[in-house]
């Protein structure tokens, strides 16, 4: 035990002062608010050339203005026909001419636009000249219709949907799946990539240990059972202080960030594009996911999703190790390993996808139960209240299943890392788990 | 009434045994054993081959002592076997008499023949890692390393990265490594390879210097010059079966073939073939002679030579190199 200790200390240390590993964790959150930042601009940025537009407007729609949301456009009206301005498109000294045709039908469901240029518009630019036109010909039909404006938003209904308990008397309230939902998708996400990101790391430091052939100096000092887990303790820990850092980390960085560059905020979750009302709304809805999060199980939450993280890392970092021992150093050979004990894994991923959306449907129920499969799905579950036998269930064939993995790497690694030169196959390696000590 | 058992063999082994390096004997232990080491039948099989067949030999306490063999012998097999990484099939293994047990591995120091150590480690950290794996306390795991680095003049490397030492450096760490715990039995796996001759003699002396101090060296090889110079006793492996075991100078003299090298000058007694003996080489004033009587005397051939008035110069016995023995052993047994 005293030597696993040392081992993980090792583990731990020497990656935690690693220059990378205080780059990655420091630089990692900056990084992303960059990417997010700039991913935002980029989303928001359309076409920006200045562009004059020739507006015939013979349908007599837009009462000499019209109004869109990109701000390179300039539209001029002209009372001429269409073909007097054609013949003063020379040098293309305006982008084009749009003409609007005389409205036949005052319910017309479909209105074209015709555009004179030998330039397509852009897309955004097209759709901002549609959707401005569309609003134009929506007051005119509620004028021929003699439609009251006010009366038609009162027609407009929010309907939800406020669950009561009968037999249980649960407090519970119309967003509940939604919050519910939320939570599990970021805890399914967060633990798959730390799962992957942080087995693959013990597989290379298992393969580091056989190439440079520290390995059998170490085993001469201690079981290589002990070694294999020492080593998957200190790279989880590592896992975890930098998942621990990065929480801390992250909502400072946010706010330095926001603060030094000046970036409106509610610029990035693109509030200002939503009308007023949806905004009240949203504030009113922030303050019940807030009390919907207060009032969640976390008694119970919080040690279940931390035994399916780490059930589902000692499992997997296990397997990593019994494949970084069998390959040696050949790393297309440990991805071609690597690649079938990842698949329960990405599928258990999908499958929490799905118990987003229906937590209870049977597929996500039997898969929170079944074991690998089972450390993703029944973290999205447990926000719904799940019967209380199948968390049971989960967690006892979960923890069976994890040991029987450890246990069977462990057999592997033991004859893996004292075996040179031999191709890996998992057939070869279903013999090593039978060679006697 | 007290009983008082004397224990016959125990006093005959301290007090008339002609080996005097009985540095485990002790009186406290009731456990003692003149051998550091003893393989007893030991056998291990792989999927598809037998790599250590029914093997015995000892290892005398506070000695250096050669395990010999042709590439792929057994020898690594054995060694693991005897460091507790692999287990024997059957047959017993006993360090200072005690079958081996759990603690026995920290009392054991291994060099493999194949070098390692972590290159992003700092050299002074590792050295205490590997201490510490072999149940040495953290501050005492710290004067230790001092200490070794002190003696090897190498204390200023304490914050070098393995990674930027020479060869030849990191091979001196390698050996700290494998002594710093202070272990009884020490087994170097061809210690002197890719060390130029300056640091083979270094771990030469060291070698020397840690059997003065009471430690059993098992020195696997198949560098025979080696073996003659610092072993006193060797077992000879091949295919996995002890061929040849003993001390070296015995087995030396088991295999001479009553040859001799005599510098002389004047005319040779013509004959000398009627008693049996064959010129073997003859140059102008030196030839080598065989023996053909098994119970013949050097003198009687001196005699001979002294009573023809001939001058010799030089009478040498040629005993045969450990290199022949090897080559001719491994070469029957294969047959």
């Amino acid at each position: 035990m005293n030597k696993i200790w040392l081992v993980t200390q090792r583990e731990y240390l020497t990656r935690v002062k690693n220059k990378t590993f205080i780059l990655t964790t420091i630089l990692a959150p900056i990084g992303l608010l960059v990417f997010f930042i700039a991913v935002g601009f980029v989303m928001n940025q359309g076409s920006d050339k200045a562009k004059v537009i020739k507006v015939v407007d013979t349908a007599q729609l837009l009462n000499g203005k019209l109004e869109t949301s990109r701000d390179n456009l300039t539209f001029e009206f002209r009372k001429e026909s269409v073909e007097v301005i054609k013949s003063q498109y020379v040098d293309k000294k305006f982008h084009g001419i749009l003409e609007l045709v005389p409205i036949q039908d005052s319910l017309l469901a479909k209105y074209e636009v015709v555009w004179h240029s030998d330039d397509q518009l852009a897309l955004d630019e097209s759709y901002a000249i549609s959707a401005a036109i569309a609003k134009k010909i929506r007051d005119f039909k509620l004028r021929k219709l003699k439609i009251d404006e006010t009366a038609l938003n009162n027609l407009e209904t929010e309907v939800t949907i406020d669950p009561k308990g009968i037999l249980d008397d649960k407090e519970v309230s119309s967003i509940t799946s939604m919050v519910g939902a939320g939570l599990g998708a970021v805890v399914s996400y967060i633990m798959f990539f730390i799962i992957l990101l942080y087995g693959s790391q013990v597989m290379r430091s298992v393969m580091e240990e056989k190439i440079n052939r520290i390995v059998e100096v170490l085993i001469s000092s201690i079981k290589p059972f002990e070694l294999m887990m020492g080593k998957v303790l200190g790279v989880g820990l590592v896992g975890l202080t930098q998942v621990a850092i990065w929480m801390v980390l992250m909502p400072i960085i946010y706010l330095i960030g926001s603060k030094i560059l000046g970036i409106d905020t509610s610029q990035l979750g693109n509030t200002s594009n939503l009308p007023p009302e949806v905004l009240e709304s949203a504030t009113g809805k922030i303050s019940l996911v807030l009390h919907e999060l207060k009032s969640m199980n976390w008694m119970l939450i919080i040690p279940l999703t931390l035994f399916y993280f780490l059930a589902g890392y000692f499992a997997y970092a296990s397997l990593f190790a019994a494949v970084g021992s069998a390959v040696g150093e050949d790393i297309n050979e440990a991805q071609s390993l690597t690649l079938p004990l990842m698949m329960p894994l990405m599928f258990g991923f999908y499958i929490s996808i799905s118990a987003m959306k229906a937590p209870d449907s049977s597929l996500v129920v039997w898969a929170s139960m079944i074991p690998l499969l089972s450390s993703v799905v029944m973290p999205v579950r447990l926000p719904f209240d799940p019967p209380a036998w199948q968390i049971i269930v989960s967690v006892v064939s979960l923890l069976l299943f994890m040991v029987f993995l450890v246990w069977l790497a462990g057999r592997i690694y033991r004859i893996g890392i004292l075996m040179y030169g031999k191709k890996a196959s998992f057939k070869e390696l279903a013999k090593w788990v039978f060679y006697k000590g | 009434m007290q009983i008082i058992v004397f224990d016959f063999y125990a006093f005959v082994d301290k007090y008339f045994s002609d080996d005097k390096n009985i540095s485990t004997f002790d009186l406290g232990k009731t456990n003692f054993s003149m051998h550091v080491l003893s393989l007893q039948n030991v056998v291990k099989a792989y999927h598809n081959h037998i790599a250590v067949n029914d093997v015995s030999f000892d290892v005398k306490a506070g000695t250096i002592f050669g395990l010999l063999g042709p590439n792929g012998a057994g020898k690594t097999s054995m060694i693991r076997i005897i460091t507790s990484i692999t287990a024997a099939d059957s047959g017993r293994v006993l360090i200072n008499g005690q079958t081996l047990n759990a603690i026995h591995p920290t009392e054991i120091g291994y060099m493999p023949e194949e070098r390692g150590l972590y290159k992003k480690m700092k050299v002074g950290e590792q050295l205490m890692y590997l201490a510490q794996l072999k149940g040495i306390g953290y501050h005492d795991a710290k004067s230790r390393v001092k200490h070794w680095l002190e003696k090897f003049e190498i204390l200023s490397w304490w914050h070098k990265e393995v990674g930027e030492l020479s060869k030849g450096m990191s091979q001196k760490i390698q050996f700290i490594a494998t002594v710093v715990h202070g272990p009884k039995l020490i087994i170097l796996d061809e210690p002197f390879s890719g060390l130029d001759p300056i640091n083979a003699n270094l771990i030469k002396d060291e070698i020397y210097s840690l059997k003065e101090k009471g430690a059993s060296i098992l020195f696997s090889t198949h560098r025979m010059e080696q073996v003659e110079e610092i072993c006193e006793d060797i077992v000879l492996i091949n295919k996995g079966q002890n061929i040849l075991f003993g001390n070296v100078k015995q087995i030396k003299n088991n295999f001479k073939e009553n040859q001799y090298s005599i510098k002389f000058s004047g005319e040779l007694p013509s004959n000398l073939h009627k008693d049996g003996y064959q010129i073997l080489l003859q140059k102008e004033n030196e030839i080598i002679i065989q023996a053909g009587d098994p119970n013949h005397s050097p003198n009687q051939l001196l005699r001979k030579l002294v009573d023809q008035d001939i001058n010799i110069t030089g009478f040498n016995e040629i005993l045969p190199s450990l290199n022949e023995i090897f080559i001719k052993k491994v070469a029957t047994s294969n047959e």
